[in-house]
């Protein structure tokens, strides 16, 4: 135990840094607002953002193991697409939920397989993995497909009192499940442990004799996972499957992995940095449309920016490290 | 070198024959009014930007890079232009905007090319960063509105014809210029070498950070120049939707031409038929009546296969011809 609180500081910066950050934005708006601190606020951030917290997840395990996956905000539209036409042909709600999570899956499992087996890029199949799905959504249909199955609108739009009388949905609930079951995952398990050793050096830890090629796919297969069930959620949210919903949420995905405090390298980072990645942007979201005059397209002007000084950060603890 | 380029070849051929099988009419040019008309023309005239973007992206991927903001920064040029322009009619202001415009799009190659080689990001990341950030900056530009401008100068550059679209005729003649001043010059060789082993050939008195440098602001002013003719195009500047997914396209243009994402050797020609088959393909799907968004099925099965082939592994796999013995 001593020895881990020794270790303590350097390891956790990166999260802390995150944490801190999203203390002071909140406090920024708290102090600017009446109104901004409240707990229906932070549940919000919860509400809005559950299905990035699901993305920013699996994404967590694909960029720890030194990877990337672009295809995330495509299967995200993909899985609203086949839930709202599965729904509307009138596929029974469950049925509609195991065949989104096994497309999502076999899509995470091909392009992981691609990857590994040919030794091609990551980035370069799963942006071939980005237009497949994407086209795959306009297949179904070109057109926005609402969902009016009232069993899932009833789930929509059921809300969970809290004490305090903070309410919150189903999607946050399924959001902090997954975000604990990637805890486990990623601390608790052998794959999680060869998801570090495989981003820290592939070499290494094939030398070690560990299963790199299973895990190397393993990652693509729970992103593609992760994927789906956020279009779960995303379909939810939004009571419609279209393919141009989630367009350039990859971006907000790394972003929120990135800023988290992982390693692009990969190697290092823990999914709570990623959840507080993702509540960072939230904030920063709701801190604009508190103000009122900014406009939205901000948004993309601070993230930006945030994203350029926690990459700059990185490089200055990589070449500390060296 | 003849041998790479055999496949991108046969794959044009095949496009267009597929198209003379399903519109015949598709080969036919007609004169009118001293412009060229038919569908080989829409076909030069529309894959003008991508082809621009994709000749930026070649030298960048030369190096071993990669630049994910050009649409962005496509669109930046387009909003910028527009907006100096505004209601404005003659040509000094539209040469002032556009030249505006380019020096802009010259200082964002600057900052990747900083990021890059200055700080040592990889690339994916670094032009991440102004992928996210630029779509705002051009909405800040245009403060959110989709600008329209009325001006006839500025049209001719995405719209003009001098019997061919002047579009293509820029794209080609931006090719002739880097085509003779990488492979005239030692350029086109050091570019290669940082591509192949930066340290090696910075150890071997290549200066590799003021190459990596030139070929990001390289990259940003060739997507400047497109961002011109796809505002230029229909006289308006939309900043959200100018330019997206055109990195893709120009990515997949120089993959399909050969040129390997690892870095190293670089075909410019094969960038061209990498540009002419993307724009072909997209045509072909308008044409044969398919829903235009489906395109991006076609595309994801065209980037699986070039990679495929390009893949030293699958190719051992697949003993799908010897590994050319360079």
């Amino acid at each position: 135990m001593t020895a881990l609180t020794t270790k303590l500081p350097s390891r956790f910066l990166p999260v802390l840094a995150t944490v801190v950050l999203f203390a002071l934005t909140f406090g920024v708006g708290s102090g600017l607002y009446d109104g901004f601190a409240s707990g229906q606020v932070i549940a919000n951030l919860f509400i809005d953002n559950a299905f990035l917290i699901v993305l920013a997840a699996g994404m967590t395990f694909v960029i720890l193991s030194g990877g990337i996956d672009l295809s995330v905000g495509s299967v995200v539209a993909l899985s609203t697409m086949v839930t709202a036409a599965g729904l509307k042909a009138g596929w029974p709600l469950p049925l509609v939920i195991i065949a989104v999570l096994v497309i999502g899956s076999t899509l995470g499992l091909l392009m992981g397989l691609v990857i590994h087996k040919f030794d091609i890029q990551p980035f370069i199949v799963t942006l071939a993995g980005m237009f497949l799905a994407r086209g795959l959504c306009f297949l179904i249909s070109v057109e926005s497909v609402s969902i009016k199955d009232s069993t899932f609108r009833d789930v929509a739009t059921a809300v969970i009192e809290l004490p305090g009388g903070v309410t919150i949905t189903y999607n946050v609930i399924i959001a902090l499940v997954v975000v604990a079951a990637a805890l486990f995952v990623l601390h608790r398990t052998r794959f999680g442990r060869t998801v570090y050793a495989v981003g820290g050096n592939e070499q290494s830890a094939l030398l070690m004799g560990l299963k790199t090629a299973r895990t190397k796919v393993g990652v693509y297969v729970i992103s593609g996972f992760c994927s789906a069930l956020a279009g779960l959620l995303f379909s939810l949210y939004m009571l419609s499957g279209y393919g141009l919903h989630a367009v350039g949420m990859e971006l907000d995905a790394i972003a929120a992995v990135v800023i988290g405090g992982t390693l692009l390298a990969g190697g290092v980072g823990y999914v709570l940095g990623s959840l507080a990645g993702v509540l960072v942007l939230g904030t920063i979201q709701t801190l604009i449309s508190f103000q009122g005059t900014l406009s939205s397209w901000w948004t993309k002007i601070v993230i930006g920016a945030l994203l350029l000084v926690f990459i700059a950060v990185q490089r200055g603890l990589i070449r500390e490290r060296r | 070198m003849k041998n790479r380029l055999l496949w991108p070849l046969l794959a044009l051929a095949a496009l267009l024959v597929l198209n003379l099988v399903v519109t015949p009419s598709f080969f036919s040019l007609r004169i009118q009014d001293g412009h060229l008309y038919g569908g080989l023309v829409d076909v030069l005239k529309n894959g003008a930007p991508t082809l621009l973007i994709a000749l930026g992206m070649t030298l960048v991927i030369a190096t071993r890079g990669i630049d994910l903001s050009v649409g962005a920064v496509a669109a930046i040029a387009g909003a910028v232009t527009c907006v100096h322009i505004g209601a404005s009619g003659d040509a000094g202001t539209a040469f002032a905007g556009m030249a505006i415009a380019l020096v802009l799009c010259a200082l964002l190659g600057l900052w990747n090319g900083f990021l890059v080689a200055g700080l040592g990001i990889q690339p994916i990341i670094a032009t991440l960063v102004l992928m996210t950030a630029g779509r705002g900056i051009a909405m800040l530009v245009t403060e959110g509105q989709i600008i329209t401008v009325n001006n006839d100068p500025f049209r001719q550059v995405g719209a003009g014809f001098l019997i061919l679209p002047i579009s293509i005729l820029i794209s080609l003649a931006v090719l002739g210029l880097v085509a003779l001043t990488t492979r005239k010059t030692a350029l086109g060789m050091l570019i290669e070498a940082v591509g192949v082993n930066p340290e090696a050939s910075r150890l071997a008195g290549v200066r590799a950070k003021t190459i990596i440098w030139t070929v990001y602001v390289f990259a940003a002013v060739c997507a400047g120049i497109a961002g011109l003719m796809i505002s230029s195009n229909v006289s308006a500047a939309d900043a959200n939707n100018a330019g997206l997914w055109i990195e893709m396209d120009a990515i997949l243009a120089v993959v399909i031409g050969g040129t390997s994402l690892a870095g190293g050797r670089y075909s410019l020609t094969g960038t061209l038929l990498g540009a002419l088959i993307i724009q072909t393909l997209t045509t072909t799907v308008y044409t044969i009546g398919v829903a235009p968004e489906v395109t991006l099925v076609f595309k994801a099965v065209v980037v699986i296969a070039v990679c495929l082939v390009q893949a030293p592994k699958a190719r051992a796999a697949l003993s799908f011809r010897k590994v050319a013995t360079t």
